[in-house]
């Protein structure tokens, strides 16, 4: 019994952390109708810079840095190749946005080369046993994390101005326009959040029980991808015939 | 609320570069009143609102010479949302009501590019006042309104903005006549607690009653401007705008009017719209 518990616990909360990564292309979708296949490089940027800078700033500095960087990354990609690429077919700009994942892993790729690299965090190999259960505390942070992320951005979307600018404008970018919505800001502002959320993913997909950092952590990014798909990055199907 | 005239002058609009929209178009929006642009499918009526607002690069079109002021200000060359925050706000053909919101998100969403946050309480019970159906429907997807109800929300949202001058785009179009002449007599309540109308409308007698000076358009130009009662009165706004003679009991002025020959006999049908 106590095994299951443990698998359950241990599932759940590697399950939270997709849904961050799956929630980061929901975002950029719902806002700009683009499929982000350069969600996983982001995550992959996100990680490495906390990697390299936890030694000399301590975790949480370089955690923050590490979320700055992705979301950084994030707003560079929306100004430097969508904004500019002047196309309406959202299928040619997932197609630049496959371009992008390939230059941004190749680089880091390079630069982490065969190493595993620790991020550092405060949690190491530590497991808490309650009644006979055994969990790692680093899966506790996850889940506790991932659930007090996704909340705020389900609150904040459902209820803020923010969140009506943001779904009004992936609904009818020109009326939303039309009503005072600045649809670059908007853009801007899904392809941030989006990379801060793909680099709190990276933390906790490289903690223990994983050894860390490599070049294949981008990949477990892509596990999410089927999760954004089946989970909301599709429009409602049924719209209604007045519209 | 009003902030000064809408003045266009000289505009010319293309698209791509190729197709020319709006030629030397020049009207007046005097603050307070309400002007109606009238014309047939095509003559550019929606293309003038669009350069108004901003959003004709969403059609890959632009303005090519001229421009829109207001109170002397330039418009021309701001993006949609700085338009709007000059108190410009149009009110979209087709009515384009966010569908997967909430009537009460729409409204929201209107009060996005307003000018300072203070006045949104104040906006929304004005036009909850206005359209008392938005507070019943408040809930629901704005998908799952009628067509009026959706006209309303659509002129609803745009007022959250607290516009100075309101741009309306064809807003009885495919509506019933009962709610067409509702949604008419709503744009003169607007217009009576000072904001300024620009009405494209192609239900003429609709427009002429609202309106106290009317411009037509015809294939992008300027063809006939006046008071409204003088067109609605006259034959010209009748034959340039339907394609249709003067009656014959009138002077036979428009000899080499190709209709006149059909005029002649006699047996064109009435337009009972037009005695509106």
């Amino acid at each position: 019994m106590s095994t299951f518990v443990e698998l359950v616990v241990n599932g759940v909360s590697m399950g939270s952390v997709y849904a961050l990564i799956a929630l980061g292309f929901v975002i950029i979708f719902k806002a700009t109708e683009v499929v982000n296949f350069a969600h996983a490089s982001l995550l992959l940027a996100g990680g490495y810079v906390t990697a390299v800078l936890h030694d000399d700033l301590g975790f949480l500095l370089a955690l923050g840095a590490g979320i700055a960087a992705a979301a950084g990354a994030g707003a560079l990609v929306e100004v430097l190749v969508l904004r500019r690429a002047r196309v309406e077919n959202h299928a040619v700009l997932a197609i630049v946005t496959i371009g992008v994942d390939i230059v941004l892993t190749t680089e880091l790729t390079r630069r982490i080369g065969t190493e595993v690299l620790s991020l550092g965090d405060p949690w190491r190999d530590r497991i808490v046993t309650v009644a006979g259960v055994s969990v790692a505390e680093t899966r506790i942070a996850a889940l506790v994390t991932a659930t007090v992320l996704i909340t705020a951005f389900l609150l904040a979307f459902r209820h803020t101005s923010w969140g009506v600018a943001m779904r009004a404008a992936a609904e009818d970018g020109e009326t939303a326009a039309l009503m005072g919505v600045r649809l670059t800001r908007v853009s801007l502002g899904a392809w941030a959040l989006a990379g801060a959320l793909a680099a709190v993913a990276a933390l906790f997909l490289t903690v223990f029980p994983t050894p860390g950092l490599d070049r294949g952590t981008s990949f477990a990014a892509m596990k999410a991808f089927p999760a954004a798909i089946l989970g909301g990055s599709t429009p409602p199907p049924a719209r209604s015939p007045a519209a | 609320m009003a902030s000064g005239n809408l003045e266009v002058r000289d505009l010319s609009v293309s698209y791509g570069r190729a197709v020319r929209a709006l030629r030397g178009v020049s009207l007046d929006v005097p603050a307070g009143s309400v002007t109606a642009v009238l014309g047939a499918n095509g003559a550019g009526k929606t293309s003038l609102l669009r350069a108004i607002s901003g959003t004709l690069p969403f059609h890959r079109g632009g303005v090519d010479a001229g421009g829109v002021r207001l109170g002397g200000r330039a418009l021309t060359g701001l993006r949609p949302a700085a338009v709007v925050r000059t108190g410009v706000v149009q009110v979209p053909e087709g009515r384009r009501v966010f569908g997967r919101l909430t009537v009460e998100e729409n409204l929201k969403a209107g009060a996005l590019g307003a000018r300072g946050r203070a006045g949104t309480a104040e906006a929304r019970a004005r036009v909850l006042d206005l359209f008392p159906v938005l507070a019943e429907r408040a809930r629901q997807r704005a998908g799952l309104l009628s067509g009026g109800e959706q006209q309303m929300l659509a002129i609803g949202r745009a007022l959250m903005a607290r516009p100075s001058v309101l741009l309306l785009d064809e807003p009885t179009l495919g509506l019933a006549p009962l709610v067409a002449a509702r949604i008419g007599a709503t744009v003169a309540e607007i217009n009576r607690q000072g904001t300024s109308v620009l009405l494209v409308e192609q239900n003429a007698a609709l427009a002429l009653e609202l309106a106290s000076t009317a411009y037509v358009l015809e294939v992008g130009e300027v063809a006939a401007r006046g008071a409204s009662a003088d067109l609605a009165a006259g034959d010209e706004l009748r034959r340039r705008y339907l394609g249709a003679a003067a009656p014959p009991t009138e002077r036979g002025e428009d000899t080499g009017d190709a209709a006149d020959a059909a005029a002649g006999r006699g047996d064109r049908p009435t337009l009972a719209r037009w005695t509106g």
